[in-house]
Formats: C-alpha cells, structure tokens, sequence
C-alpha cells in the first residue's frame, strides 16, 4: 500500500496486556483513544478501569526511531452500581473516552459508562516543597519551642508523579445507556448520546445540561429506531451528526433551534426493496461515525462495511468500502451467536487519506482511499517479533484455498477487534483485540 | 447497493455444478434469512423493531420480588432446582437469582493488566 515516501509497511512495536488465554471479564478493553498530540494513548476498560501510555521519543534524528509507549498513569475511573430506584444494575465498564485540547500543563479527558460522565485531570509533580519550619521532613510537627531561625522553604526535583483526579462528574442525565460522548470545537462545551436522547454540557457545569435530540416515542410499542453515535463537527461547533439503527445519520444545526429534534440533513442510501431480507436492518445499523480531519466527510461504520460521506451529499455515500463481505453467507450463524450485534468502530489517518476498521480473527483492514488498494493485517502474538513486517492476511471465499490463506469457517469470532486508533499525525496505529493492545508503526515513519 | 455487490461476487464464482447456478440466483443474504426461519419457525417478521429494541434498552434491568426470593430460597432448602421461566423480556419469579449464584459486584481492585 503506497504512501508518502513509498509503500506503507506496517511493523510490530509493541503489545500490552497479558499473555494467558483466560481473560478476565474485566481486562477486555472497551476503547482506545489517542490524544490530540498523539502523545498520549489510553485505554478503558470493563472493569472501569484507564490506562494511559505515553510516547518516550528515544532518537528522532535516526531514520528508523522507534518511539516506545510506555505507562504514564492508570486509575479507576468508574465503579459497579446499582439503581435501587429502578432496579438497574449500571456496569462500570467505559464505553468511551475523548480527550480534551491541552489548555495547560495538566492533561483532561472525559470517560463516561453506560451512566455517568466524569472529567479527569492528569498532572505532574515533579518538584516538592522541602525545609519547612514547622514540619520534619518525614512530616511529623516540630515542637514550636526549638524553633530559632525561620526559613523559606525550597522547591526540590523529586521522582515524576502522575495524578489523575476528577474534577467533574457529569450524572443523572441519562435514562438510557450512553453510547457517546464529543467534545465541542470551542473547547467548552460537549455532547453525551444514550439510545433514545442527546445532551448538551458545558465543561464547568454538572448540575445542568441541556437535551438536543429526543426521539423517544410516546409509545414505547412505536420505538422503531435507537441513537447509536454521535460526533461534534471539528470545526463547526454549532454542528453534530448521530446515527441511528436503521442505518441513517443525520446532521444538525444548534443554531437552528433549542430541540434539535428536526435534521437539517438526512443521510441515508436507498435501498433495493427487493433485496430486502430479515438480516437487512440489523447489518445496515451504524456501530460508528467519525467525521474526516478537514471536516467535509464523515465515515461511518455498519456491519459489513464502511462508508464515506460528502456533508454535501445526502442521497448516497461516495466510497463504500466492504470489510468483510464473506460474511454475508454467514448470517443465519453470526445471528445465532449475537455477533451480528457486534459494534466496530473505525478511524481516520492523520490526512484522511486512509481508514482503518477491525474485524474478526484479530483481523483489521485498510482502505486507502487514494490509491484504491485495501489490505488485511492481523494483530497476533505469533508475528510481535519488534519492528517485524506485517503479512497481508486472506480469507478464501469459497474454492480451493491458496497457502496462508484462512478459510471463512476456521475464523475465530470471539477475536473481535472492535476499538482502534490511529495516531493525530504519524502513522503508528493502536490495535485493541480482546484484551491486548497492539501498537503498530510504519517501517519508514 | 447490496444487490449490485452480490452480481460481482457471484461472477467471480466458478460455476461447477448446475445445482450452483441454480443457487446462484438466491442471494446470500436471503439463503442465510430461509435458513433462520427453518431453525426457529416462531421468529417474528419485525428484526429490528421494537422487541430487539426494547432488550437493548432493558440492558441491565434485575427485577426483585421478595415473595419470589422467598420462594426461591425456600425451594434450594429443599434441594429442588427452580424451573425455568417462559421465554419473556422481563426476568422475575424463578429466576431470580440466590444470594449465593448473585456474582460480586465490587470493583476491579486489581490494576489493568495493560499497566503491568
């Protein structure tokens, strides 16, 4: 696959997480998420818990650098409750986490679960305050009688401390389970979507938010559709999109009204009605919408494949990209075991050149939009030999099957990679399969 | 869309039996939609309408009724398993849960995996 410079190769550099088969429930990994400098990379997880990596740049003056990611700072982010109200049990697990613009030396980021929103901070110390007068250094009170002299206390370096704390938390707003949450371009305000409503916050407030979109029906028995992403314009902050189960998005002026309950653009692909089959809603809900960096394409992401939006154009996508059409003759099993219910994400590239999306096997793929070539790569501890060049992977349809192909049906589903992520600028990757993290890079980077 | 796929698809296919090309004017899809419904015959015609939604949105919901618990509790004592209940969306009467089968909803006191 050709990029700037030659053809991309893409390399083992790191993998994170155990080794062993067993997986706990809560090391699977939930999202992945890097932020705006690529500097840092974190994790949730369903136990609710959130790991963030950061870049140690080891010599940028080589031409083939290895930037290593290593721990920087891990901490709870959300515990297990139960509503006794209404009988609901909320799971602790995030469901996301978006970072904020850095503003100052501390670092933020929004992580939310299935109910509550919380704005954490991430900072430094690195220097300590050391010659008290009236404490020891180990802290215990002097006796103010052997004081003679006073002094100022001197700041001394000391070994980095990373704290997170939380500063907000951003709850009871939400009847159903969020499934989203956006910061806003003018860097104050953010959206949080559950199923059936979308509110709108401001950074500072959490005892009030305002509600953008309610499509929840007067009867319940008329419920035909359920919100499934939603995504601030990075530009424009007076617009966002959410899609929906049936398969369309729509986009929204806040400008227009308080309620944005009315589109300003509807986009949907028509369907052949004669294609019509009781698989077709499901494959066609939207697990993912993600707006291009230059913010005049969205993509969007459903079962079998991965579409590209113009804003301008509503009536049909301008790329359609099919990540795993084999499966397609696999419905009726993919039903059975609910994996036709699995949710994929998907990203752009720092130039919105290339997408990337997972699929099953710990199998991902690349559609480079520019040269129209695709590639399928496989996150797996057999090929984390560092700086080892991924093989492109193939999976045979039907037939005889050529060496190192892999056949429909020796596809493992429960290696699901749902979450990735693609770094702000260069071209390293970050690969979540069940609960691993894999991080790739670009041999020439 | 989905339809001009399959025509591409199906050309690339080598047609070997006439049974083949037979099959090859049914999609896929719809082949995979007849198999379902030969499994499970009872299965609605609404996929995606409001009883898949209506789970969804009850993700999470535990019912307790203390009379059942009782119940339920009483029957263990007597070493008899508690029957199923009908297939319904709401979980109550036999199915709740023990004390003893709830699973520990206490928080991940151990660190990621991730961070080690």
């Amino acid at each position: 696959m050709a990029g700037p410079g030659g053809d991309m190769q893409w390399c083992f550099s790191q993998v994170k997480g155990a080794i062993d088969d067993d997986v706990a429930e809560a090391d699977i990994i939930s999202t992945v998420e890097f932020n705006h400098t690529g500097e840092l990379l974190a994790t949730g997880d369903k136990g609710g818990r959130v790991v963030i990596f950061q870049q140690e740049i080891e010599n940028k003056n080589q031409p083939q650098f290895r930037s290593e990611y290593n721990v920087y700072s891990t901490f709870q982010s959300h515990e297990p409750e139960f509503d006794y109200l209404k009988s609901l049990e909320i799971e602790e697990k995030i469901n996301k986490i978006r970072w904020l613009p850095q503003k100052n030396a501390a670092q933020f980021l929004l992580s939310t679960n299935d109910k509550t929103i919380k704005l954490w901070k991430i900072s430094e110390r690195d220097k300590r305050p050391e010659g008290y007068n009236l404490k020891e250094e180990d802290g215990r009170y002097k006796d103010p009688n052997t004081i003679t002299s006073l002094r100022v206390p001197v700041l001394k370096p000391m070994d980095l401390m990373v704290e997170a704390s939380p500063r907000r938390v951003f709850a009871n707003a939400h009847t159903y389970h969020i499934n989203s949450v956006s910061v806003n371009s003018d860097n104050e305000t953010y959206l949080s979507a559950d199923d059936l409503r979308i509110n709108l916050w401001h950074l500072e407030i959490t005892d009030r938010s305002f509600n953008i979109v309610d499509i929840k029906p007067a009867n319940m028995e008329e419920l035909t559709e359920v919100i499934t992403a939603a995504e601030f314009h990075p530009h424009q902050c007076n617009t966002f999109v959410y899609s929906s189960s049936k398969g369309t998005i729509r986009l929204c002026d806040m400008r227009v009204s308080a309620l944005c309950d009315k589109h300003s653009k509807l986009f949907e692909e028509p369907e052949d009605p004669s294609n019509r089959s009781f698989f077709s809603e499901i494959i066609s809900s939207i697990s993912d919408v993600k707006f291009s960096h230059n913010g005049r394409y969205m993509m969007t992401r459903d079962y079998l494949s991965v579409k590209i939006w113009d804003l301008n154009m509503e009536n049909r996508p301008v790329e359609t990209y099919q990540v795993h059409e084999y499966l397609r003759s696999k419905l009726c099993s993919l039903y059975e075991n609910d994996c036709i219910f699995d949710k994929f994400e998907c990203c752009w590239n720092g130039n919105d050149s290339v997408v990337m999306t997972g699929s099953y096997n710990n199998f991902f793929r690349m559609f480079d939009r520019g040269h129209r070539r695709d590639v399928t790569l496989e996150a797996s501890r057999e090929n984390s030999k560092p700086m080892q060049v991924l093989k492109p992977r193939k999976v045979c349809t039907g037939g005889k099957r050529k060496k190192d192909e892999i056949s429909v049906d020796s596809l493992d589903f429960n290696k699901k990679i749902l979450h990735t992520a693609w770094h702000p600028q260069d071209n390293i990757i970050a690969v979540a399969t069940t609960n691993n993290l894999y991080i790739f890079q670009d041999k020439v980077n | 869309m989905s339809g001009d796929n399959e025509e591409t698809q199906t050309a690339e296919e080598t047609p070997v039996e006439e049974k083949e090309v037979q099959e090859k004017t049914i999609s896929p899809e719809k082949a995979e939609e007849a198999k379902l419904k030969a499994r499970y015959p009872n299965l609605g015609n609404k996929p995606g309408g409001s009883d898949l939604l209506r789970k969804r949105l009850q993700k999470g919901q535990k019912y307790f009724d203390s009379g059942d618990y009782n119940m339920a509790k009483a029957k263990i004592k007597n070493k008899q398993l508690p029957t199923a209940a009908p297939e319904k969306t709401e979980i109550t009467g036999d199915h709740i849960p023990t004390p003893q089968d709830l699973p520990q909803r206490k928080p991940s006191l151990v660190a990621s995996k991730l961070a080690g």
